[in-house]
């Protein structure tokens, strides 16, 4: 009897197996690459670290009671939703208007959709090179410019003022390939006929982009604010090339602070904690977002 | 209630090829208007040029009695009923309905009471605030007939708008539209590839093949005399039978397919050239040979496939080269391989020049397939 049950359970549980087996390959490498950093990284929150990053004294929630209280943190946290506020809206809404433009069926159109994609094609410390040269304070383009409209001239990276905003302008240039590319598919997923049955009702082109473009997009739009959200929560390497997080802490965005306070300070369970409180946020604003976004999406 | 004139009117891509040439035809004022042809043969180019979706490369297109070559299609007082529906999804039946009125600036009272018409006109009052994908392929159709009624525009397009339901539905909706239409009295310009939708709605139809007119005219003359081979076998079904033919004038016979030999009534037989000939027969007008019938005249065929039908039967069968079908009424025990002697009047043919396709002796003896009203008591 106990033995046909068991002989029972064996075969039941056939598909479950077979699944398993297949899903093996992916969970191992998540294992390896995702979760078990992740639940390190939460386990190294609770402590104070020696230099080789090991857990040394068990120190309980007294890492996130010292961010909290850290002015440095509050400062990168502040930075980094100024850089958020910055970049978000202004690199979807010009990519959007490329997108626009570039959907509209023209001679050589092609030309100009290979040309505002191409920023996806450079890399982020590539891209932050040629800036960091545009940026210069005397062979910089930005100031020659200046210079010959009789403007005073501005120190881009240099000035605790303007720092956040330079890196703010580079960074929506890097972005605005991808957004353009995606918000592209999403227009040219939009059936034609809608437009032409449209045109015979007389509809004017605002008209359509307001009561049929924007609404059939929203989906697309939705994943991209989505996205370009948990990127520029993200940013780093053109923080690294660019400031370095200065000038006076002003750029030091949260994940370049991990960086500085992980592999800089070698406090690693202070750096963890920041990765933590980051990911929460990053949660939260997602959750938000798709809480308050999804009911003016329409899906087909 | 206007009428459409297309005046020599062609359409090309490339400038090189037409895809369309030399269509001249006016569309009355009220009339239900079929284009039908196989893909591909333009159909839909020229409804889209009507509607000014298209640019017209050359020609003149005038509706009422203005040139409208060049006027954005909302000035063209029409409206158009798409394949696709081509419903907006992001919005409900009662919004899709009266978009129109509301890019036309029409007052939100007057909208509402518009589209409440028009929904109890189509059944679809139950359904105005779900969206459309809540809805199934027949309420959909219907929601996109309605979006053209409610403009009130006095000609109406329609792109194969029923070729996405299925055949019962189908055979609704095609009396449905017809109902509608007369009710309006509007111009109603309709694209299908289907044979039986134009003969059964078309007051008049027209038929393209590779952008050329073949035939216009009323379903039923243009059943009964084909203009040319691709009309005869793309009108009725099964199509007309068609076989290579050639005149014998010493024996006045006409020699149908090799083998097939019909005595040519000697008033005739002058009219007819030497040249190779295209002998075309309707399946309903090839009759079972009966014991009065001389030796002869019987043609012996082999069956090679059945279909019965409750209350007719179909059977093919190999005439030389080429397959043949029968059509009887009723119910026939017939296999497959069975020798059926069958029967036709020399009358019934239909001959066309085999080079031009040109027709040069239509059917006039229609047998007993015409019935005036005198009949019924």
């Amino acid at each position: 009897m106990n033995r046909q049950t068991k002989h029972g359970f064996w075969k039941k549980s056939v598909n479950g197996r077979t699944a398993l087996l297949y899903l093996f390959p992916s969970i191992l490498l998540f294992s390896v690459f995702v979760f078990y950093p992740m639940f390190r990284t939460i386990y190294l929150s609770f402590f104070l670290t020696d230099q080789a990053g090991n857990a040394a004294l068990h120190v309980g929630l007294e890492n996130y009671g010292y961010l909290l209280e850290s002015s440095a943190f509050r400062n990168s946290m502040k930075a980094t939703g100024l850089f958020v506020l910055y970049t978000v809206p202004i690199g979807i809404i010009l990519s959007l208007f490329f997108a626009l433009l570039a959907n509209e069926k023209l001679k050589g159109i092609g030309f100009f959709r290979t040309l505002y994609s191409s920023t996806m094609g450079i890399s982020v410390a590539a891209s932050s090179v040629i800036w960091l040269f545009m940026f210069h304070p005397s062979i910089g383009m930005f100031n020659r410019v200046l210079s010959v409209l009789n403007l005073p001239q501005i120190q881009w990276l240099l000035d605790p003022e303007w720092a956040l905003l330079s890196v703010s302008i580079s960074t929506i240039w890097m972005n605005t390939g991808f957004s353009f590319l995606i918000l592209l598919g999403g227009l040219q997923n939009i059936d034609e006929h809608l437009y032409e049955s449209s045109r015979i009702d007389g509809a004017g082109y605002f008209y359509r982009l307001r009561r049929i473009t924007l609404p059939m997009l929203s989906p697309t739009l939705f994943f991209i604010i989505t996205i370009s959200l948990i990127n520029a929560f993200q940013s780093f390497g053109q923080i690294d090339i660019l400031t370095k997080g200065g000038p006076s802490q002003s750029t030091n965005l949260i994940v370049y602070s991990i960086y500085r306070e992980a592999f800089i300070n070698y406090q690693f369970g202070t750096a963890s904690a920041q990765a933590v409180i980051l990911f929460i946020i990053i949660l939260i604003v997602t959750i938000l977002q798709f809480k308050l976004g999804e009911r003016k999406v329409h899906y087909q | 209630m206007k009428k459409v004139e297309l005046i020599d009117l062609s359409k090309s891509y490339d400038k090189q090829v037409d895809v369309i040439s030399n269509i001249n035809v006016t569309i009355e004022p009220g009339e239900f208007f079929v284009l039908v042809g196989p893909s591909g043969c333009g159909k839909s180019t020229m409804l889209r040029m009507i509607a000014g979706l298209e640019q017209i490369t050359s020609g003149t297109l005038k509706i009422g009695e203005a040139v409208a070559n060049d006027l954005p299609p909302d000035k063209r007082d029409l409206s158009m009923v798409f394949q696709n529906y081509a419903l907006y999804p992001h919005l409900t039946v009662q919004q899709n309905i009266s978009f129109g009125l509301d890019v036309k600036k029409v007052k939100k009272d007057e909208q509402r009471k518009r589209t409440e018409e028009v929904a109890e006109m189509l059944g679809l009052t139950e359904f105005l605030k779900r969206k459309p994908r809540e809805l199934s392929g027949g309420q959909r159709q219907r929601v996109a007939l309605a979006r053209a009624i409610v403009s009130e525009a006095p000609i109406c397009l329609m792109d194969e708008p029923l070729s996405n339901l299925d055949a019962k539905l189908r055979a609704h909706m095609r009396s449905e539209i017809r109902r509608i239409q007369r009710t309006l009295g509007i111009t109603m310009i309709y694209v299908t590839h289907d044979q039986v939708e134009a003969m059964t709605m078309g007051d008049r139809i027209m038929i393209l093949h590779e952008g050329k007119i073949q035939q216009v005219g009323k379903p039923i003359d243009i059943y009964n005399n084909p203009a040319n081979p691709f009309v005869a076998t793309f009108i009725g079904s099964p199509p007309m039978n068609l076989a290579q033919a050639m005149v014998d004038k010493k024996a006045s016979e006409l020699i149908v397919g090799d083998v097939w030999r019909l005595p040519i009534p000697a008033d005739e037989i002058d009219a007819l050239p030497e040249a190779p000939l295209i002998a075309g027969i309707r399946p309903e007008h090839l009759r079972p040979a009966t014991k009065e019938t001389r030796e002869g005249d019987k043609l012996i065929v082999e069956v090679t496939n059945v279909e019965v039908l409750g209350n007719e039967t179909v059977f093919s069968f190999q005439l030389g080269a080429d397959e043949w079908q029968a059509k009887w009424s009723g119910q026939w025990q017939i296999d497959l391989g069975d020798s059926i002697p069958l029967l036709a009047d020399y009358g019934a043919l239909c001959l066309f020049e085999s080079k031009s396709g040109k027709r040069i002796k239509q059917p006039t003896d229609l047998g007993n397939f015409v019935f005036g009203k005198e009949v019924l008591v």
